[in-house]
């Protein structure tokens, strides 16, 4: 394929720009009002459907002239549902948790009226005199944001929104360039699939643009499946054309005319969006044949993935497609020499195919400006658990931990210590503080003993019992262990029942160190990436916090306080208030009594430690203890019926 | 022909091997369960055919790995010898120990491998997991014994050897996966071409010519 003359290209391309500015000039008109409301799946899960129920109502009892643009995810799932609200004559304003009461307000008090409601704005979209602007908080100013740059402001099933963005015009970039320099300027920017091995992008795609085979195929993997990370969906559900844009560059690129988007079935909404995207992109002729005026052909389909873990690697999504169970192959051959019915293909994550569009716009030299040298560009993280401000965040490669958790992310809610933080999803690692300044990119995450995997993070305070943690993720992979190969099949089930029986309290002389050998043996002797990290969450829980596993196995005792078994629960005679029974309702067992001074006590055996009287306790006596290992509770009899 | 020295050895062989039927080929044993010689492209899902191999870093199935020149090649490393002893008793943890009265006592591919690897048939680090396994025992002519079965996969590939498309399959995930049929629960849809290649290909009896009295 030889490039493509600029001038015819850029002509073609011209009067769909033209039809995509003169929607927004009509978007932007006179006394025109746009409320955006961010409709991606944490706006939904929050109430955004009510939300704009009610500005619809509340618009239609109106004269102001206003419209409602549903728009994808901002990434601060812990503010949702969040609208902005573009007013002639006021800067864009953005709300946070919004309802259905305060959505009818601003229709009355703002779009009406002119008060910007000042005790629900969470910042001002841009900067201005009157209003605080988000840009001033860190969590905007430091993060960097290039593949989610478009997510929660444009409206994902409308092409021209992305279009006037700037949207599409790398792909006429790319035309009128040859593939082999598309594959050295990616190559030249040092992008690392985000998927989570980080293999050089360009590698990858030189390799299948020189196999021999003539028929190439590209799949974008958005088989995302690790518990708490969800940037793919969420970057599917709001700026899909980026994603596709990204897809078409790398199929010119490798001389590829198909192309598979694997997303999972449990994502109902990003397929729907993708799908409304390829056929809006069909339409005015960014995909399919002859793309824009050029001999390039592109086909892109959606293949909905039944869910199963193990089919976001990547030989594993190969038999997925062709109708086999998915289960993972040895490699070589790699993908690239035989992939999808036996033809060279591309693998690449949904992130890794929203960078491209950037870089071929802007150029190598300026993504490697971004990130650190080894690993240049953006991190997506979802950062989740005890955290003050959950959410997806897109930050530089390089920053720090600490930077991410307790600046950009507000760190631990309700005062408690910072105790680890799990990076990678349940093939990840758990760091302990004095990891904290370690930076993220893909090798020193993996120096850590954590990777960077698909960019789930979940942040633990101190709370959190680390052999529980452990226990929690390899209950995972073990039941999403595709069963083929024997360390991964049987050895993951043995960690977790080893790891059940020490929180259970029956851990035994040796469990540590049995754990440790079959860790290390399981990630050597496992056939596919699942197995060989599956161990991860073991081996660093035991490394750094192996005090607690001790605890457990030779005292009995769970200095978190978390495992069942290991606890109880006693009323404080001294505290507690003669005559009060709050916490008798509260308790599903009917273990509480009544002593003979009139004070309560709880009966050891029949409690089975819920802690709701600890909650129901009022604060003026705070008399409920919780102690490990149980025995330290002391005992008082029932007295006898009657 | 392509030269290797295995184990201080040098043995010749076909150009296009893989490093096991190299070996095997040559008299050298190594443990394996999911491989045979009809194969073009093997599973590698047992983890027993571990060797190291100069330039690998750790060691890797011989039954994926094909000759080279000069290819230095030891079977018999500590390192391979641990794997190789953790992936056989994770095999036994989930195999239901009988060989008294089971079929395949004397010819079992685990009994050959404990015998060669210096290892009992008795779990000592690990303990015995039970399997929440309910199978449909109603296959027109085969019986499937799941406590027994190792998951080789050889059943599969040879039915499909044999018949074209493979009538036996994988079921389930992580430790609940085991070998299943098309027609499952249906007696009438089940099919089978009654070859029995599955029943000879498997390393652990279990897959058996059902009885016809045995209901």
């Amino acid at each position: 394929m030889n490039q493509n003359s600029k001038e015819k290209l850029n002509g073609v391309f011209a009067s769909i720009k033209a039809e995509a500015d003169r929607r927004f000039k009509q978007m932007k008109g006179d006394d025109r009002h746009n409320i955006f409301i961010g409709m991606a799946t944490c706006g939904l899960a929050s109430g955004a459907m009510e939300v704009r129920a009610a500005f619809e109502e509340a618009l239609s009892e109106t004269k102001v002239n206003a419209h409602i643009i549903p728009v994808g995810c901002l990434g601060h799932c812990y503010a949702e549902p969040l609208v902005i609200v573009d007013k002639p004559g006021s800067p864009p304003i953005l709300y946070h948790d919004m309802t259905p009461g305060k959505a009818r307000l601003l229709v009355k008090a703002f779009l009406e009226e002119g008060d910007p409601v000042f005790e629900h704005v969470l910042g001002a979209m841009e900067e201005n005199d009157t209003i605080p602007s988000v840009l001033e908080f860190p969590r905007f100013s430091r993060e960097n944001k290039i593949v989610m740059a478009n997510s929660g402001v444009i409206d994902p099933e409308d092409v021209y929104q992305y279009i006037e963005r700037g949207g599409y015009w790398a792909l006429v970039k790319a035309l009128t360039l040859a593939p082999e320099e598309i594959i050295e300027e990616i190559l030249e920017s040092g992008l690392r699939g985000r998927g989570g091995a980080g293999f050089l992008t360009g590698l990858k795609w030189r390799l299948v643009r020189d196999a021999r085979e003539e028929d190439k195929i590209i799949i974008c993997n958005a088989d995302e499946g690790d518990p708490g990370a969800y940037m793919d969906r969420a970057l599917l559900e709001s700026n899909p054309h980026q994603v596709i844009e990204g897809i078409a560059i790398a199929a010119y690129a490798v001389g590829a005319r198909r192309a598979i988007i694997y997303v999972r079935a449990e994502y109902p909404l990003a397929v729907k969006m993708i799908k409304n995207a390829i056929d809006q992109s069909k339409e005015i002729g960014l995909l399919g044949k002859g793309i824009l005026g050029t001999n390039f052909d592109l086909d892109i389909s959606v293949f909905q993935g039944s869910g199963a873990f193990v089919c976001g690697e990547e030989t594993a999504l190969i038999q997925s497609i062709q109708g086999k169970r998915g289960m993972p192959q040895p490699r070589p051959p790699y993908p690239s020499q035989r992939g999808l019915w036996g033809k060279p293909t591309v693998v690449n994550n949904v992130k890794s195919m929203a960078s491209i569009p950037p870089i071929i716009e802007h150029g190598a030299r300026w993504f490697r400006g971004i990130g650190t040298a080894k690993t240049p560009g953006t991190a997506i993280f979802s950062v989740v658990g005890n955290i003050l401000h959950a959410g997806l965040v897109e930050i530089p490669m390089g920053v720090t931990l600490r930077v991410l958790i307790f600046d950009i992310c507000g760190g631990i809610p309700d005062k408690k210590k910072f105790k680890a933080v799990q990076i990678g999803g349940p093939s990840g690692g758990c760091l302990p503080e004095t990891f904290l300044d370690t930076q993220v990119d893909f090798d020193s995450l993996t120096e850590a003993g954590a990777m960077m995997g698909s960019g789930g993070m979940v942040v633990m305070d101190e709370d959190a019992c680390m052999v529980d943690v452990a226990r929690y993720f390899l209950d995972f992979t073990q039941k999403e262990s595709c069963g083929k190969c024997t360390f991964c099949r049987i050895g993951t089930k043995h960690l977790l029942d080893i790891l059940e029986r020490i929180t259970r309290g029956e851990g035994r002389e040796g469990d540590i160190e049995l754990l440790e050998d079959l860790s290390l043996d399981i990630r050597e002797g496992s056939l596919c990436g699942l197995g060989k990290t599956a161990p991860n969450p073991v081996l660093t829980t035991v490394k750094y916090f192996r005090d607690e596993y001790e605890a457990h196995v030779r005292e009995k005792r769970c200095p978190s306080m978390m495992c069942r078994a290991l606890i109880a629960y006693y009323i404080d005679l001294e505290a507690c208030a003669r005559g009060c029974d709050a916490c008798v309702g509260s308790c599903p067992t009917e273990s509480i009594f009544t002593t003979e001074d009139r004070k309560k006590a709880i009966d050891q055996t029949s409690c089975v430690r819920c802690g709701e009287c600890m909650t129901s306790c009022p604060p003026e006596y705070n008399a409920v203890r919780k102690v490990s290992p149980p025995a330290l509770a002391p005992k008082i009899e029932r007295p006898r019926e009657g | 022909m392509v030269r290797l020295v295995v184990d201080n050895r040098q043995i010749e062989t076909e150009e296009g091997a893989t490093v096991l039927q190299a070996c095997l080929d040559n008299g050298i044993y190594i443990p394996n369960l999911c491989y045979l010689k009809e194969m073009d492209s093997p599973p590698g899902s047992c983890r027993l055919c571990l060797v190291e191999v100069d330039g690998y870093n750790q060691p890797i199935t011989s039954c994926t790995i094909k000759v080279k020149e000069g290819m230095i090649v030891k079977t018999n490393t500590e390192h391979v010898r641990r794997l190789q002893r953790t992936a056989f008793e994770l095999l036994l943890s989930v195999h239901h120990v009988d060989c008294r009265r089971c079929p395949a006592n004397r010819s079992c591919e685990l009994q050959r491998i404990a015998k060669y690897l210096h290892l009992g048939v008795k779990l000592k680090r690990f303990e015995q997991l039970e399997r929440r396994v309910k199978i449909v025992q109603d296959h027109p002519c085969l019986e499937y014994v799941p406590s027994r079965c190792v998951l080789c996969g050889r059943c599969i590939f040879m039915c499909q050897r044999e018949n074209g498309q493979a009538m036996l399959s994988f079921a389930r995930r992580g430790l609940d996966t085991v070998i299943s049929f098309f027609g499952e629960g249906d007696k009438a849809r089940a099919t089978c071409g009654q070859c029995y290649a599955c029943v000879e290909a498997c390393p652990v009896a279990a897959l058996l010519i059902r009885n016809a009295h045995s209901q």
